[in-house]
């Protein structure tokens, strides 16, 4: 025999190597033989089986996928600046807001991304009173476009308005640009729905003092290399989106020097030191726009039934798929399960909201849970059980990221690139870690936890992806 | 009313722990207010507005635990303060990750991922095996695909993708294989030896397994293809595959085809490629004016110089008189079904079953006048129920009806050992015999049971055993399927010999 043998000659010559699926008997037949197979546990798709099959018939998919997944990884995105949403992001209108999630109307909006959008149109003048809000955006005066139809992402509500300061995030790899927002901190802000002369307060100092000394300072810095600063937060407890405390501390340590050097009033820079230090969230705003920009390199590869965007607007959540373009598939989104602030409890939880799920769409946030056992306690759960989190993504996973990884796991890396079929084949969906926001406008964060994505957008999304197939 | 304000200083918790301790306590009886928080200047502006006095707390900083409770009497606080430290400390204790168990994975192609291997075996309800099977093929498996009612077309394609990557497809609707002396599916306990088995048929291929282990003439490879392999819309995909790696495998001396008829067009690419062979090749076409499964074996074991001179048999103690009467087949086993029905029509004319060998010789039901055969491992009768061959509960009520029927008659069972059936099938079946020779006699009748008993020496039910509890019971027991369908239209036809 040659040295080339093929795959049938080595089986033939060789004791098999068994993977079950389906009768236990014949698992239990090869471990009385004292071959030990893997045994799946296997179970009937969540759905559309016929669209599986079909999918499974796309010679395209296999490599589609391995692109999509491969693209994703190889993004490396860098804050690149700081500016007003209106000069940054292409096509950003007067009268126009961004918000997170799936396309909405202001009919279905719930009450947080009320709260904000009324909060915004208090910040930018449009109007005097917050009971304006629903007239003027029913009216058309007021535009509403989901951020990631403008290539920016938004926490909770996400609502951008055109003089709001935006992070811009640039990989050159992919030339992919990403926006969003820079993060106002925790309680009563304006990204939970509160709309009060304090949110209103800390929006204009944010405009007038945080951004343009981030913006001075960055820029003297040079470009900051996002990707590395999540690759060293996963190893210090953080998983980026529930808990970005070792992030946020990271940054600060990575533009401290700039920031002091910086022209302006001591008593500025040290409020914006302060800012930084007093909220463990500060980085979640660099790490969204950093996903967002890896997973916007991995779309429109035809064939591909990866996951690019996972989104919710407080009402439903919606995904897009990298070979269905910009087709939202969307079911309703569900409350999360958590710990709740003093004084609320789950009545006052609004369905899930905000487009953070972009980070478990770039293979962190509730995938990297593992690195961070702190975040189960909010659901009453232990170190297993982050473990078991992390564990089961892999399942719905392409791949493990080549850069984030996982110290408990022996640095492996995270499971990244969701694919729709598998998430309907195994049953399984997305663990994702949230906020919870309050369901009255102008309430605010009532408490934070974990939430199931509905099985129903998958299994749309694999309808429509086995409607463009291929056959042989 | 009772308010508690305590500071904490160096205390650290994060925030998380921290809300679920306030949970904890607020939960106790008689508590109105609670709150157990680092002293963040979010936290004292929640305690400003419950009311809590910001004076109390000093010059509390971030690294410093507050605890604010407010309750209804000292009794109430003394419960709440009990239940914090019991939360406090429930919360640092140690939950290692020492007792982590990874969940199993639920699809074929993220096992292969994270394991080694090298074969699916595949068993999910066939309208959902396709999609698996593709799964583990491009996870670079080859596939046993035991499920049956997977659509012809899925099969092709199966088939097509597995040739492009060298993986060998067999099945769907594969019941046997045999892969380096391990048993997939339902397989016989045979010794290792020369011969390679190429086989469409599962039963046909533990059929001749068994009756070449009898004459010590051992396998190398049984290597299953599916019973439409050999049609005209798959083309033998996987039987010419199969055939070349038996070929290239040098300890494989004698391969041996087993199949139905195939078309026509696709037997004489099979031919042509067993001619281009080096190794022997035995085509082994079964069916009718075909050989039978027997001889096939027969054949083999003469290649191999094992030639075999009687198959073994078990007769019981008083020997059976001949029934005259109506023959019933019940059988677990397509194959041994097909050529029991070859033999029986020969010699006795039609016979109805739901795999007939005419079409006007269908069965409407499972009940009808003249010469019946049944499949009860047929597709339609295994969707949703376990298979003949683990579940005897089909057959058991047919040997019962067989024994109401007035008149005498002949019953021809096969019985299935090995990896996979069911462990003690005689245990069922044995009794059942006994039963239904006795309401026959005690009604005057004579009811007559042929046995053919598929399974070796080394089968985990102790085929020796099995065919003894069998015979005590009446049965007259056969290793050769042919052999047992000879005797039963022996029986059926009054012939004393």
């Amino acid at each position: 025999m040659s040295d080339e043998r093929g795959p049938l000659s080595a089986l033939l010559s060789d004791e098999p190597r068994v993977v079950t699926a389906g009768v236990g008997l014949f698992a239990d037949a090869l471990a009385a033989q004292g071959i030990t197979p893997v045994r799946t546990d296997w179970r009937p798709p969540a759905g559309a089986g016929d669209a599986l099959d079909r999918i499974a018939r796309d010679e395209r998919v296999t490599d589609a996928n391995a692109t999509a997944v491969g693209r994703l990884q190889s993004a490396r995105p860098h804050l690149v600046d700081v500016r007003l949403a209106r000069d940054a992001i292409d096509g950003f209108e007067d009268g126009m807001l961004l918000h997170a999630g799936p396309p909405i109307e202001w009919a279905d909006a719930s009450g947080p991304l009320r709260g904000a959008i009324m909060g915004a149109l208090l910040y930018e003048g449009w109007a005097d009173e917050p009971e304006a809000a629903g007239a003027m955006v029913e009216r058309g005066d007021v535009h509403l476009a989901p951020c990631h139809e403008h290539g920016a992402v938004g926490p909770m509500a996400g609502v951008v308005s055109p003089s709001m300061p935006v992070y811009v995030l640039h990989d050159a790899e992919h030339d992919v640009t990403a926006f969003c927002t820079q993060n106002e901190g925790l309680g009563k802000v304006l990204r939970y729905g509160a709309f009060g002369r304090q949110v209103i307060d800390r929006l204009h100092w944010m405009d007038r003092t945080l951004a343009p000394l981030t913006r001075t300072a960055l820029r003297s810095h040079g470009p900051i290399d996002v990707r590395s600063l999540i690759v060293q937060a996963l190893q210090m407890g953080d998983e980026g989106h529930n808990r970005n405390r070792a992030g946020s501390s990271l940054f600060v340590r990575e533009i401290a020097g700039e920031l002091v050097e910086v022209e302006a009033a001591a008593r500025d820079i040290a409020d914006v030191l302060r800012f930084i230090n007093g909220n463990d969230h500060f980085f979640l705003n660099l790490v969204m726009p950093a996903a967002k920009v890896a997973a916007d390199a991995a779309r429109d590869i035809p064939g591909s039934t990866m996951v690019v965007a996972m989104a919710r607007n407080g009402t439903e959540f919606g995904i897009q798929c990298s070979g269905t373009g910009d087709r939202w598939f969307t079911g309703p989104a569900g409350v999360p399960d958590g710990l709740f602030l003093s004084g609320y409890g789950p009545d006052d939880a609004n369905p899930d909201i905000g487009d953070s799920t972009i980070t478990e769409t770039a293979g962190f946030g509730g995938f990297a849970m593992a690195a961070a056992p702190a975040i189960v306690r909010f659901v009453g759960g232990e170190v297993g059980d982050a473990l078991r989190y992390t564990m089961s993504m892999y399942e719905i996973t392409l791949a493990e990221h080549a850069a984030y990884q996982i110290p408990i796991l022996g640095f492996r890396g995270t499971p990244v690139g969701i694919d729709a079929t598998r998430v309907v084949r195994a049953g399984i969906v997305p663990a994702v870690n949230t906020g919870i926001a309050g369901r009255e406008p102008g309430t605010g964060q009532v408490g934070a936890g974990l939430v199931e994505p509905p099985m129903g957008c998958f299994v749309a999304a694999a309808r429509a992806l086995a409607d463009q197939v291929v056959m042989p | 009313m009772t308010t508690h304000i305590e500071v904490r200083r160096g205390s650290y918790h994060d925030s998380v722990t921290l809300l679920q301790v306030s949970q904890d306590v607020a939960a106790v009886d008689g508590v109105d207010d609670a709150i157990v928080a680092m002293a963040t200047e979010l936290n004292l502006a929640v305690l400003a507005d419950l009311g809590f006095d910001r004076v109390d707390l000093g010059d509390a900083t971030p690294n410093d635990m507050i605890i604010a409770l407010r309750t209804a009497d000292d009794e109430a606080l003394r419960s709440a303060l009990g239940a914090m430290e019991r939360s406090l400390s429930a919360s640092s204790r140690s939950t290692s990750g020492g007792d982590f168990q990874a969940p199993p994975p639920r699809t074929v192609g993220v096992a292969a991922r994270s394991t080694d291997t090298n074969l699916a075996m595949i068993s999910v309800p066939g309208e959902y095996a396709f999609v698996e099977a593709m799964d583990a093929l491009r996870a670079g498996l080859h596939v046993m695909l035991f499920s049956d009612n997977v659509p012809v077309e899925q099969e092709v394609a199966l088939k097509r993708e597995g040739a492009r990557r060298g993986l060998l497809v067999m099945g769907p609707d594969c019941g046997t294989a045999i892969v380096g002396n391990v048993g997939l599916g339902f397989a016989n306990v045979v010794r290792p030896g020369p011969v390679g088995m190429v086989a469409a048929s599962g039963t046909g291929a533990q059929q001749v397994c068994c009756l070449l282990d009898e004459a010590d003439v051992g396998l190398r490879h049984v290597l299953g293809v599916g019973g439409r392999d050999l049609s005209a819309e798959v083309g033998a995909a996987s039987t010419l595959q199969a055939l070349a790696a038996l070929d290239a495998d040098p300890a494989t001396e004698l391969i041996v085809i087993v199949s139905k008829p195939p078309d026509p067009e696709v037997a004489d690419r099979v031919r042509n490629a067993a001619r281009q062979c080096d190794t022997p090749v035995l085509l082994g076409f079964v069916g009718r004016d075909q050989l039978d499964l027997t001889a096939v074996a027969d054949a083999a074991a003469e290649r191999v110089d094992h030639p075999i001179t009687n198959h073994r048999r078990w007769d019981p103690s008083v020997i059976p008189s001949p029934a005259v009467g109506e023959l019933r087949g019940l059988f677990s086993g397509g194959t041994l079904c097909d050529e029991a029905m070859v033999i029986a029509s020969a010699a006795l004319g039609p016979v109805r079953s739901n795999i007939p060998l005419e079409p006007d010789w269908a069965l409407d039901g499972d009940d009808a006048d003249g010469h019946v055969m049944i499949d009860y491992g047929e597709d339609t009768m295994t969707r949703g129920r376990p298979h003949p061959m683990i579940d005897h509960s089909l057959r058991l009520n047919s040997l019962r009806r067989e024994a109401q029927r007035p008149g005498s008659h002949v019953v021809l069972l096969d019985v299935v050992l090995g990896h996979g059936a069911d462990a003690d099938p005689a245990g069922a079946l044995a009794p059942a015999v006994a039963g239904a020779r006795r309401v026959a006699a005690d009604r005057g009748d004579r009811l007559a049971v042929v046995v053919s008993l598929c399974g070796t020496r080394d089968d985990p039910q102790d085929r020796d055993r099995q065919a003894a509890a069998l015979a005590d019971a009446g049965a007259t027991v056969h290793l050769s399927n042919a052999g047992a369908a000879r005797d039963a239209v022996r029986l059926v036809s009054g012939d004393n010999r």
